[in-house]
């Protein structure tokens, strides 16, 4: 810190209803960790489907499980832990702040998040050409139980809905990129750089899951 | 325990009393004007009262449903509309006043407007998280308005598969409002925790928290870990319609059931997020006309948590006749039964703060009574329901009914009119005439029983819910259903008139009208902007009537803790203690 004034014109982020830096900070943080909870529980319902289901048709999941590709299947699970691992550098380059190392760490996890969605676009698109569509839509044969539809529907659901969140996580880290570059974050304030983290570590904690139980069950 | 090292350690503050000034010039609701700074305000207390425009305008709505389906029952045929939009009005009038009034009445109207203020906190944790809760509130009911135009739903409320997959009409657009309005539901809860959490002003430790707060902290529990499955399962019956993901759907190799697990398992917690916020209310009223300490603090603020927790386990009681394994329903009638002790602890508890007290009956006070004989009719047949072989004989029937208005409007809605009238002079600064607000209270209470008590015997008798036409035999209940409905209205028109005229012609109202000692009534009414103009300091539990009211109103003595580097506060006398 370079002396009184620089540090009272530090505190640009601190808002009129909090007392300090470290109070806003911990309360962001603790939102962040209650609103993950509520992320666990909106995926909970679809995992709680997922064990319904097998429990009913077990040998269905492991016809249809062929279906998924493994090895590309894990080349996005080491795309996503890689992802998370920039995040994470990102974070302690704010935290120390070099401020170019937290854009350039921003702009690989980026960069990550997108090959993922790409493998994902190709697989999904393998699928579509062979007809395995997602409820009314399906209309492979290659899969032979007659409830085959419902692990593609579980599986449409689940990805599908990672996806998403795949999507929202670069949304929001484009928005760090740029607010980055307005010299926003320095070490006294880089909570959404910390609370983004929390979130993509969450997006690939749920891909850890959904790999095995969709990809790796044959 | 604190050790001797930790106490040298502790930082010392200077406190001195602050008395709340009179009638203020400035306040929240004068200090910035226009349509624009309404829209865009950030300020919990502004938030609050938009919520409570819309929430009145929701409940005006349902209850006008309501009585056009009482009109109708006037007669055992059709007396003026036909079935088909018989089926519409009852799943408009249980899926508005569910999802659009009572889930966020207490919590995003009372809880939005007071929590701040009870922890001496200047706002909510995120204020514009609120804000923006609050227009996704608005987004959800666009949705469902664009639902009711294109065709409408008939469903009921609780949108059961495989029937809400294949009916005629706009179901997906309603799931959809629905589940925007979940996102709602789920920030204001992550807003309260977070705030509950890390801004108590200094000296409010958990034990001197407000029952009030503790109510509102297990809401937002249920709100953060049920909310989140309903969206799930709305989203899921929403790929249903549109992609026929079959997942519900018995033909493709789903199963309806499970649908009903998932929407119960948010339903009913949900039905505790409408009451455990009435709850806290309830102790703060009881509390402040008795001019006693509450009995029971802890009991009432942990069976507050115990009954979100056991919430959780018993959504399988909706399911006794859906095919369930006896076992499973054994083990749910069981765990329905536990969900009495909490609450009876927290009945007689308050009946034991009411005892030697100087009770005082207000209006906030005569409604909290109301709650009280109300509710416990409400809980009472909640157990018979519960009872496996019972339910067998009363499931879907009239006699549910009867038990769920008398939980929900007997029960929360009560709370949630005795906390307007206890928080109006604080939100609106105004006094309203006690002697009609008695009128309406007693006409509402008769209007009340007439409607709901008949709907109990017909229901034994098995009058079957949700029925467009019924037989001779029920007409006599019906009617008097109906003219107790009737008499509701009345009195609703009549809050409504009062209330108005407290709005514009009203006697202005002190800073503390009932001489509480909670925090929230230590500030000018209207609040100012920032809520206090001081930093709270709080020595004594929030209900300790008998220490006076001057430790009550300390706050930091100098003035840079906060934002405002000037204080207007004219302290009449000066008290420096050592806290």
């Amino acid at each position: 810190m370079a002396g009184h004034s620089a540090t009272e014109e530090k505190l640009d982020h601190l808002q009129h209803h909090f007392i300090d830096s470290d109070q806003q900070f911990e309360a962001s943080k603790m939102g962040m960790w209650i609103f993950l909870v509520t992320e666990i529980l909106f995926f909970g319902g679809l995992f709680v489907a997922y064990i319904v289901y097998r429990a009913w048709y077990p040998d269905l999941y492991l016809l249809a499980s062929e279906q998924l590709d493994t090895f590309w299947g894990a080349v996005n699970t080491f795309v996503l832990i890689g992802s998370s691992l920039t995040v994470a550098m990102a974070i302690r380059s704010a935290q120390l702040n070099q401020i170019k190392g937290l854009i350039i760490n921003l702009w690989i996890t980026i960069g990550l998040a997108c090959v993922f969605m790409v493998i994902k676009y190709f697989e999904y698109a393998e699928k579509f050409a062979k007809g395995i569509l997602p409820g009314s839509y399906y209309s492979y044969e290659g899969v032979a139980h007659e409830k085959a539809n419902i692990f593609f529907s579980i599986y449409y659901m689940m990805t599908g809905l990672h996806g998403v969140h795949v999507i929202i996580g670069i949304g929001l880290m484009l928005w760090l990129v740029y607010k980055a570059k307005k010299k926003v974050f320095h070490s006294g304030y880089y909570t959404p750089v910390e609370i983004t983290g929390l979130y993509w570590h969450l997006v690939d904690i749920i891909w850890i899951f959904l790999f095995p139980l969709l990809y790796l069950i044959d | 325990m604190a050790t001797n090292e930790e106490i040298k350690n502790r930082k010392r503050i200077q406190v001195r009393r602050f008395v709340p000034e009179e009638f203020p010039e400035k306040h929240y609701l004068n200090e910035e004007k226009g349509l624009w700074a309404w829209l865009t305000t950030v300020d919990h207390k502004k938030i609050g009262l938009m919520y409570l425009a819309s929430i009145a305008f929701f409940f005006f709505i349902a209850g006008v449903l309501a009585l056009l389906l009482r009109t109708e029952l006037l007669t055992p045929a059709r007396s003026f509309m036909d079935a088909d939009v018989y089926n519409q009005v009852f799943t408009l009038h249980g899926a508005i006043m569910i999802f659009f009034f009572l889930v966020p009445s207490v919590p995003a109207v009372l809880g939005n407007f007071v929590l701040p203020l009870q922890l001496g906190a200047k706002d909510v944790a995120f204020p514009r998280l609120n804000l923006a809760s609050f227009y996704i509130y608005v987004i959800g009911a666009l949705f469902t308005f664009y639902a009711i135009a294109s065709g409408g739903v008939d469903t009921g409320w609780t949108f059961y598969t495989p029937y809400s997959a294949t009916t005629g009409g706009n179901v997906m657009a309603m799931t959809f409002g629905i589940f925007i309005l979940g996102f709602s539901s789920i920030l204001t809860g992550i807003n309260f925790m977070v705030t509950i959490h890390k801004m108590r002003s200094p000296g409010i430790t958990w034990s001197k928290l407000p029952l009030n707060l503790w109510g509102l902290y297990a809401t937002s529990i249920i709100q953060i870990l049920a909310t989140p499955v309903l969206a799930i399962t709305l989203l899921l019956l929403t790929m249903e319609r549109l992609l026929g993901i079959g997942i519900f759907d018995p033909a493709m190799g789903g199963d309806p059931v499970l649908y009903q697990h998932f929407f119960w398992f948010y339903s009913h917690p949900a039905v505790y997020i409408m009451i455990v916020p009435g709850f806290g209310i309830i102790s703060e009223v009881i509390s402040s006309f008795s001019r006693k300490t509450i009995f029971g603090y802890w009991a009432i603020a942990l069976s507050s948590l115990a009954i979100a927790f056991i919430g959780f386990l018993v959504w399988g009681h909706h399911m006794f006749t859906a095919g369930q394994s006896s076992l499973a329903n054994m083990v749910f009638s069981f765990l329905t039964f536990l969900v009495g002790i909490p609450t009876g602890i927290k009945i007689f508890n308050w009946l034991a703060t009411m005892y030697k007290g100087s009770i005082d009956m207000k209006t906030p006070m005569i409604y909290a009574m109301v709650f009280l004989f109300l509710f416990t009719i409400g809980g009472f047949t909640g157990i018979m329901l519960g009872a496996l072989s019972v339910d067998i004989h009363l499931h879907d029937t009239y006699y549910v009914v009867a038990h769920f208005h008398y939980v929900m409007m007997g029960g929360m809605v009560m709370a949630f009119l005795a906390g307007l009238h206890y928080w109006w002079p604080k939100m609106f600064g105004k006094m309203y005439s006690e002697f009609w607000a008695r009128i309406s209270a007693a006409l509402l209470f008769v209007g009340f029983n007439m409607t709901f008590l008949p709907q109990f015997v017909m229901g034994s008798q098995g009058m079957p819910r949700r029925y467009f036409n019924y037989i001779d035999q029920f007409q006599p209940f019906h009617q008097f259903s109906t003219l107790g409905a009737y008499i509701m209205g009345v009195a609703f028109v009549l809050m409504f008139g009062y209330l108005l005229h407290s709005l514009l012609k009203g006697e202005r109202a002190k800073a503390n009208p009932w001489g509480s000692r909670a925090l929230e009534w230590q500030t000018t009414s209207p609040a100012p902007l920032h809520n206090f103009e001081h930093t709270p300091v709080i020595v004594n539990g929030p209900y300790d009537y008998h220490k006076p009211m001057s430790e009550f109103q300390l706050g930091i003595a100098n003035s840079h803790n906060g934002h405002h580097h000037h204080e207007e506060v004219s302290a009449k006398r000066t008290e420096t203690e050592q806290a």
